[in-house]
């Protein structure tokens, strides 16, 4: 799209600005950004989305005032209403108040887990791109290797190690995507490091450290932190994935895979058990994937 | 040569073309009117943005597919193609009007054999069957002068030169004997002397096979050599148009007489004084530069190495121009990264103001950085898009810490002024202006630090001509009166006999000929410098009374 | 040719070499006691008798330094042999192979499904003119990746098993038991290739060469399924590996939801039961598997790609 307006000149008509204009164009901008998120529905219902979880996980009390631990034995295996929104479960525990509470540790689990392979990922990627020679050589084998071991069996060898728990689960997940991290780190330090503009620097006299702080990083880190914010979904999966194999949070603890795992045993006489924690989950990695959609391309040809 | 009588072959009347963006509908062709009479050569002709490709596809009807056709007649051969269904248009699309498209390096599909993609347009108009197909490809790349056409036709486009690409395609464009053909920039991504064979080529074989051409094209002297008639088009519209003659000599619109003036191709000398002799040879004090024997290996895998560069000798003059003129590949800018020190040569010597830098590193090394700078040929490449321009003008004074945050701040301000931009620049981004101010930028950050040595890589070849002309005679004004010298690299000769005071010719990694620029544009001594010579467009309107007026109305 | 073939052999030989490296020091190096999960295990006991641990990590060996250990694993590695499975005794290659048939069952089954039907969507998407229809087509690979497997799993039990009862829900039993399976395990996947499919055949149809065949007369079907496809399948051909390589991990989680007999319900429960060996042989089979389909790929893809034929058989990899 862009470069059918460059062809055309469009964009080389820039006017000349005076202060008065500054002031216009800022306010251009701002009615510019409503527009862009007016046309875009599903991208402000998915920042809502991904607001609540956050919400969620800090401040539970905000959505129920509901305990997630105890239930009524009484009210066991209601259907989702007025009273449970989410219905109740074996115990009588209301499903929407343990999804709520759920919503801390699966949170949690998954910030570790982006964390762990975006810093550890990154500074690989890092290194390889902008060292090069032996040392890019020697790291880009390692990330093969990583490449070539299917992500959850990582995972899981992962997870026989450390043993079972959020944090450990969290941790395997984490290190299973550090090659992804690495590749795409390197990639654009390698694109950047070969962008004119940096050889430009170079030339007129800028050391290695200015030119990788000030040209090369914030110019790579994009892609990366597109990366990391797809990431968090397929983290999100991950780490339910697990929780769902009974390797995540212990028992009572309402963790999001857990739950569904749980459920699982009603699934013929309580299916709401299952499909509404499976659906708030679908729901955070859809937003997830719409938002890292929109950093990735749309918010930059606003 | 043709009766102006006679029916057009191709009649374009009132025709608009936009393109819808994401927030506003861009009119790109606003009312155009264009006729091609059978067998004649029609030069479009105009700026990059002036519409004259999408007029071009709109012939053909080969929009983008968020461009929309809005008004106008498009008739051909008695037909308005821009009524017919796209049933209808298949079967005129290659049989009956062929496309010669701009860039031959992805032109093709990577995929297919050559062969292959010439046979498909006589298959898609039945004008060959399954058995006869291969045979009539390869007869059809003999005709557009492909060297060994059966063996090409068996090979991938990757296996290609550029100029055997572009002649692949004119097979594809001939193959099906259509009447008209509309060449949009045929040429312009191959180097001069590929380009003119071509051309001429292409003139040739429509004069023998009796086809109209649209040759869509910036360059004036390409136009001015090749077609009969020109139409001129700004913004759009189509400004002036008549006998190719008449244009070139008496030009009636203000826009086609400044295309005229700042065509590099069809501009004779210009009136810019330029001392053309060089400094005595006795006054060693002049030397800047002096590069003995520069000879750059590139490994290649397995342990070979290809010679970029072999055994050349530059000497530079404070206050003067030396140009680099070669072919792409002939090894200039490699040449001029040596001596800037960016690559390390494999052998010879680099003496630097008396100092031998050839293998200077450290405190000498950027002794060098300070004294000597780069000016690239892309200015959309040479500036980090996050930087505001003033952190890209003051970034080589922050490199050396010159001066305090006010100071760099004012001395910002001052170099703008020097490249005529208003001080406001300085807080816009590189995304918000014009090439030709981005080139302007990128001259300003060059002079920052005051260098003794500014090398030009090819600085106005991805300008439009009107533009090139400015940064030329910015360039000029800001060498008049200093010592400040230029290694200046361009592959395009009109341009370099505006600015350069010696020139030095390079074919194949090898300095040919080195002459002061008025003796080696008079009196070229090397057969290769001839030729490149007389592969500057433009020539006929040059030496005809075109020329010569032009001449008379400069001096 | 044979000498691309040989590097390449000889890169995949490295790559497994690496693969039983990285899982050798992930299993036998970090923390945790293997050798008291091991008696555990074994033992199937509350109690642990200290006499069994030591017996037991003389047998396996934990008492050499690491280095001498590493190197016998790999010796008998590279015999074929991976030790025996803790829980069950026997050797790992053997649980294995007698797991393996109802996987690569599943596995096939899904690839065919997800090519199918994600390269059908892709090429659906990218054909219409109907900017409503491609909206709607392009929206869902989004939704497929989106959604948790085993979750889809359950729903679809739930939907075709327990409500309309059209298909058996749990078990190995025959075609009609695979389905479920296979169509569950073809949902993140054939989202995946519908992504890269309609992706790079989007960036196909906007190459100058589209617009040399539109003008020479070529009508749409023609350009898009032998300009655009064959030009678009070169990207998406490499990511088949990494597919192929998640369809089998992903089977871990639908063999657990429905109760299949293969190699995930044999990775769950080694994992379950710190069954080192095991899990051991498991990454390196699919590491195995990884590199296999890539060998198969990067053979293939000369032929198909004229450019990295001569090219010296370099082919560009996914980010």
């Amino acid at each position: 799209m862009s470069s059918t307006l460059d062809a055309l000149g469009v964009l080389d008509a820039a006017p000349e600005p005076g202060a008065p204009e500054r002031a216009v164009r800022r306010r251009a901008g701002a009615g510019r950004t409503v527009r862009f998120f007016l046309r875009r529905p599903g991208l402000v219902l998915s920042v809502l989305v991904i607001a609540a979880v956050v919400l969620a996980s800090f401040w539970p009390g905000l959505f129920t005032s509901r305990d997630p631990l105890t239930g009524v034995p009484a009210q066991a295996f209601r259907a989702p209403g007025a009273a449970h929104w989410f219905g109740t479960d074996e115990l009588g525990r209301d499903v929407y108040a343990r999804v709520v509470h759920g919503a801390a540790l699966s949170l949690k689990a998954t910030l570790i887990a982006v964390a762990v392979s975006f810093a550890a990922g990154g500074l690989l990627g890092l290194l390889a791109g902008f060292a090069g020679r032996w040392i890019d050589d020697v790291l880009m084998r390692f990330v093969d290797v990583l490449l070539s071991i299917p992500a959850l069996f990582l995972s899981l060898a992962l997870v026989t190690a450390l043993g079972y728990g959020t944090v450990k689960v969290a941790v395997a997940v984490g290190v299973a995507s550090v090659a992804t991290f690495a590749r795409v780190m390197r990639s654009e330090v390698l694109r950047v490091r070969q962008a004119v503009f940096v050889e430009a620097a170079r030339s007129c006299g800028t050391r290695w450290y200015a030119v990788l702080g000030r040209h090369v990083l914030p110019n790579a880190i994009g892609p990366v932190l597109v990366l990391a914010t797809l990431d968090f979904g397929t983290a999100v999966l991950a780490v339910s994935s697990l929780s769902f194999l009974g390797y995540g949070a212990a028992p009572p603890a309402p963790e999001w895979g857990t739950l569904i795992s749980d459920g699982r045993n009603y699934l013929a006489n309580a299916w709401w058990m299952t499909a509404l924690p499976g659906l708030t989950i679908a729901a955070t990695v859809l937003a997830t994937n719409r938002i890292a959609r929109a950093l990735d391309g749309e918010w930059g040809r606003r | 040569m043709t009766d102006p009588q006679e029916t057009p072959l191709l009649e374009v009347a009132g025709l608009s073309v936009s393109y819808l963006t994401r927030t506003e509908r861009v009119r790109a062709v606003r009312g155009a009117d264009l006729d091609v009479r059978p067998g004649e050569i029609v030069a479009l002709v105009g700026e990059s943005g002036s519409g004259k490709s999408t007029t071009a596809h709109a012939v053909l009807r080969l929009l983008a597919p968020n461009a929309s056709l809005d008004a106008g007649t498009v008739r051909f051969a008695g037909r308005d193609l821009a009524a017919l269904s796209e049933r209808e248009l298949r079967t005129v699309r290659g049989a009956r009007i062929g496309l010669v498209p701009q860039d031959p390096g992805v032109a093709l599909n990577p995929v297919k054999r050559i062969g292959e993609q010439v046979a498909e347009v006589l298959r898609l108009h039945g004008l060959a069957t399954r058995r006869t197909a291969p045979a009539a490809a390869v007869e059809a790349l003999e005709r557009a002068g492909m060297p060994e056409p059966a063996v090409r036709a068996r090979q991938y486009p990757h296996e290609l030169s550029g100029g055997m690409r572009q002649r692949a395609l004119i097979a594809v464009a001939i193959a099906a004997g259509p009447q008209l053909i509309v060449a949009d920039e045929p040429t312009s991504a191959l180097d001069v002397t590929v380009q003119r064979r071509i051309l001429d080529h292409l003139q040739h074989l429509t004069e023998e096979l009796g086809t109209a051409v649209l040759l869509v094209t910036h360059d004036l002297g390409v136009a001015a050599d090749r077609a009969a008639r020109i139409a001129v088009m700004s913004q759009g519209r189509v400004v002036e148009s008549g006998p190719a003659r008449r244009i070139i000599e008496d030009p009636q619109d203000a826009y086609t007489r400044r295309l005229l003036d700042s065509a590099p191709s069809l501009t004779a000398v210009r009136a810019r004084p330029r001392p053309t002799a060089p400094p005595e040879p006795g006054e060693p004090d002049d030397v800047l530069v002096i590069a003995e024997h520069l000879v750059k290996d590139f490994p290649l895998p397995r342990g070979r190495t290809v010679r970029a560069v072999d055994d050349v000798g530059l000497t530079l003059h404070r206050g003067r121009t030396l140009a680099l003129v070669g072919e792409s590949g002939s090894g200039k800018s490699t040449t001029a990264r040596m001596i800037l020190r960016l690559v390390p040569p494999t052998s010879g010597r680099i003496v630097f103001d008396g100092e031998d830098v050839t293998a200077a590193g450290g405190a000498a090394l950027r002794r060098l950085r300070r004294r000597a700078q780069l000016v690239y040929q892309n200015p959309y490449a040479s500036l980090d898009p996050r930087f505001s321009i003033g952190e890209v003008i003051t970034e080589p004074l922050r490199a050396f810490r010159v001066g305090d945050r006010a100071s760099r701040a004012a001395r910002a301000r001052e170099l703008l002024d020097r490249v005529a931009l208003p001080a406001a620049t300085l807080e816009r981004r590189p995304a918000e202006l014009s090439g030709g101010q981005r080139q302007r930028v990128a001259i300003a950050r060059a002079l920052a630090l005051e260098p003794d040595l500014v090398v030009c890589d090819e600085p106005v070849s991805a300008l439009d001509v009107s533009v090139q002309a400015q940064v030329l005679d910015l360039l000029a004004e800001l060498q008049d009166g200093t010592g400040l010298a230029y290694l200046f690299i361009s592959h395009d000769l009109a341009v370099v006999r505006q600015i350069a005071h010696r020139v030095a010719v390079m074919k194949a990694g090898r300095v040919v000929e080195t002459g002061a620029t008025g003796a080696l544009f008079g009196d070229p001594a090397h057969e290769y410098t001839r030729e490149l010579l007389a592969a500057i467009p433009g020539g006929d309107a040059r030496n005809g009374a075109a020329g010569a007026r032009l001449l008379e109305e400069r001096t | 040719m044979r000498r691309y073939a040989a590097l390449r052999l000889a890169q995949a030989a490295g790559v497994l070499w690496a693969a039983y490296t990285v899982s050798f020091l992930v299993l036998d190096l970090l923390p945790g006691d293997p050798v008291s999960a091991m008696a555990g295990a074994g033992a199937d006991q509350a109690g642990v008798d200290p006499a069994q641990i030591a017996r037991l990590r003389s047998e396996y060996g934990f008492d050499d330094p690491i280095p001498v250990q590493y190197v016998h694993y790999l010796g008998r590695a590279l015999r074929g042999d991976f030790g025996d499975s803790v829980a069950g005794g026997r050797p790992v290659t053997s649980v294995i192979g007698d797991a393996l048939p109802s996987t690569l069952q599943l596995v096939a089954a899904g690839m065919a499904l997800a090519v199918l039907f994600g390269g059908g969507l892709a090429l659906a998407a990218t054909y219409t003119a109907r900017r409503w229809l491609r909206q709607l087509l392009l929206s869902l690979p989004p939704l497929g990746v989106s959604v948790p497997t085993f979750w889809a799993g359950l729903m679809l039990v739930e939907i075709f098993s327990f409500r309309a009862r059209l298909l058996p829900a749990f078990g190995n039993g025959g075609l009609r038991g695979l389905i479920l399976p296979a169509v569950t395990l073809a949902i993140p996947t054939g989202a995946i290739v519908a992504q890269v499919l309609a992706k790079s055949l989007l960036t196909a149809l906007d190459e100058p060469y589209i617009q040399t065949a539109r003008a020479k007369g070529a009508g749409r079907p023609r350009i898009h399924l032998r300009h655009a496809l064959r030009n678009a399948s070169l990207p998406a051909l490499t990511v088949v590996g990494v597919l192929v390589g998640q369809l089998m991990a992903n089977s871990v989680v639908i063999e657990t939801v429905f109760s299949r007999n293969g190699l995930g319900r044999v990775t769950a429960g080694a994992v379950a039961a710190q069954d080192i060996p095991l899990v051991q042989g498991v990454v390196v089979f699919g590491a195995l598997v990884f590199v296999l389909v890539n060998l198969i790929v990067d053979l293939v893809y000369p032929l198909l790609d004229p450019r990295i034929a001569a090219a010296g058989g370099r082919r560009w990899r996914p980010a």
